[in-house]
């Protein structure tokens, strides 16, 4: 028998690359996919950025105070659709009935994992920029004037998305697609505890401790800081991001654990409900 | 890897699942270069035992290994060198054929995809679907497109689950005039799980049979009609479904 044509390897980018373009193929071929990407964020983002504009003729100094509505919205989107644009490319393959072939593949579980964390960001990008852009031109809102801060920002409310979106993959991959609704509301569960659209100090003390252990809270202080105070608050973004990096290590031991788990339960060869 | 280490060896493979049993300490041992036939009813074991054999179940105790890798712990060292086509699972069907090849040539790390896919559509009477979207394709051209993706990577382990399911007989005939070419060509192991008694008989060198998730009986077709004193593989099938064969041991 001839050698191989093909070589072992631990991790190979080209295999997360194939990866990026099975799912760039899927999007290129389906309009409504790119369209659902956009739609959303701009409804959300005209709501609030509307409410925004009425409330700055309205409300006292705090209340006006430099867009925190369309900023936290706009903030709270990377960290949903951040999420969404996870599971989502993960929950194409079992819409497909593709996991077994990737399963099957040498494709490895932490190479699909950052394949699906860069489809996240592409997706992302996508349904964001437009948005962004719209906010600048109707709302005179620039994200990208927050600068550095934004980047800071950015990263910590991904790495949130990305830890929720591999313990759901990995939940859904142990249980079956009746696991899939966690998909699309487990991240609505933080809405109100990130304290989004208003300050932590409005908690009661036993839910500010709840609130101070999720990274994104510490996100929408640090935006309220600087949209109100001017202030960076580096100490914030330093924290949240000791705290993304330990929530971020547990998704994915829980998501081996749980890929483990689906092995030995056959889960992998039902992927149905 | 020598030749001396078996293509895949089944060591008292048991998987217990909360609903019972479904496979009870199988054991066999293919050779490489081997082609095997994996025969049983609904619910024999057939799927979970080939489970098993790509690493997607863990067994509940035993061990398979396949080129000498153990598959539930090491199978990420071997999976490049294997491959697999089943009808129960598909290939993305937004996606041209074209673009699902070179997908998974990447994934299976294919030196030259462009030109891997280009031949395989040559073989595989593919050229035409090329730039279809896979689920506008009829049964027999999906199936077609599932077995060049199985060969991508040129693989030395192929396990075929129903490779002819849902075909007409001439594409079914055609698929095991590859699937010979293909061994031959290749000399690779193949284990082929089917309902199909006259494929068996026609591409299979060994047959094992299954039953309640055991092995009832394991041999060379012609081996297996001689003791069962049958003319077809079906006869000897439908002995061991119902019965029938242990009926005559006992009374031997």
């Amino acid at each position: 028998m001839s050698e191989p044509i093909v070589a072992y390897s631990a991790f190979s980018l080209r295999r997360i690359g194939a990866m990026v373009q099975r799912y760039y193929y899927l999007m290129r071929s389906s309009w409504p996919r790119l369209l659902e990407l956009i739609y959303w964020p701009m409804v959300q983002m005209l709501m609030w950025g509307f409410l925004q504009s009425y409330v700055d003729q309205n409300a006292s100094f705090f209340a006006r105070a430099g867009g925190t509505f369309i900023g936290a919205v706009l903030l709270w989107d990377i960290l949903f659709r951040g999420q969404l644009g996870f599971s989502v490319s993960f929950l194409e393959e079992m819409w497909a009935r593709n996991m077994g072939n990737l399963m099957m593949s040498p494709l490895r579980p932490l190479e699909f994992v950052a394949a699906l964390m860069v489809m996240s960001i592409v997706r992302l990008a996508i349904g964001m920029v437009p948005v962004t852009l719209v906010a600048l031109w109707l709302f005179n809102f620039n994200l990208y004037g927050l600068g550095f801060a934004l980047a800071a920002f950015f990263a910590n409310l991904i790495f949130t998305s990305w830890a929720v979106g591999i313990l759901v993959s990995g939940l859904i991959l142990r249980n079956g697609m009746g696991a899939e609704g966690l998909a699309w509301t487990i991240m609505f569960l933080l809405l109100p505890l990130t304290c989004v659209y208003y300050p932590v100090s409005i908690f009661p003390d036993w839910l500010q401790t709840v609130a101070w252990a999720l990274p994104p809270t510490y996100v929408f202080e640090g935006m309220r800081a600087l949209l109100i105070e001017h202030v960076f608050r580096a100490d914030l973004m330093l924290k949240a991001l000791a705290l993304n990096l330990v929530y971020f290590a547990i998704s994915v031991v829980v998501f081996l654990k749980l890929l483990d788990a689906a092995r030995r339960h056959g889960s992998l060869i039902q992927t149905g409900e | 890897m020598t030749k001396d280490v078996a293509a895949i060896a089944a060591d008292r493979l048991v998987k217990i699942y909360k609903g019972g049993t479904a496979v009870d300490g199988v054991s066999f041992s293919l050779p490489q270069g081997s082609i095997t036939g994996l025969l049983g009813g609904n619910g024999a074991g057939k799927t979970t035992t080939i489970a098993m054999i790509m690493g997607l179940v863990m067994p509940t105790s035993g061990q398979v290994s396949v080129l000498g890798v153990d598959m539930a712990r090491q199978r990420h060292r071997v999976l490049h060198r294997m491959n697999f086509e089943s009808p129960y699972v598909d290939m993305p069907m937004r996606l041209t054929v074209r673009q699902n090849l070179r997908v998974f040539g990447n994934l299976y790390g294919v030196a030259d995809v462009e030109e891997r896919v280009r031949d395989l559509a040559e073989q595989l009477d593919l050229v035409e679907f090329l730039d279809r979207p896979t689920g506008k394709l009829s049964a027999g051209q999906k199936t077609r497109v599932s077995l060049a993706k199985s060969l991508l990577n040129r693989p030395e382990i192929l396990l075929l689950d129903e490779p002819t399911a849902s075909l007409d007989p001439d594409t079914a005939d055609w698929v095991r005039t590859h699937l010979e070419n293909y061994r031959r060509a290749r000399g690779a192991t193949i284990l082929l799980a089917s309902h199909n008694m006259a494929e068996v008989e026609r591409l299979c060198e060994r047959v094992i049979m299954m039953k309640r998730g055991k092995i009832e009986d394991d041999d060379t077709p012609e081996r297996l009609l001689e003791r069962y004193g049958r003319e077809t593989l079906e006869d000897v099938f439908l002995d061991i479904a119902r019965g029938r064969g242990e009926a005559r041991e006992a009374a031997q």
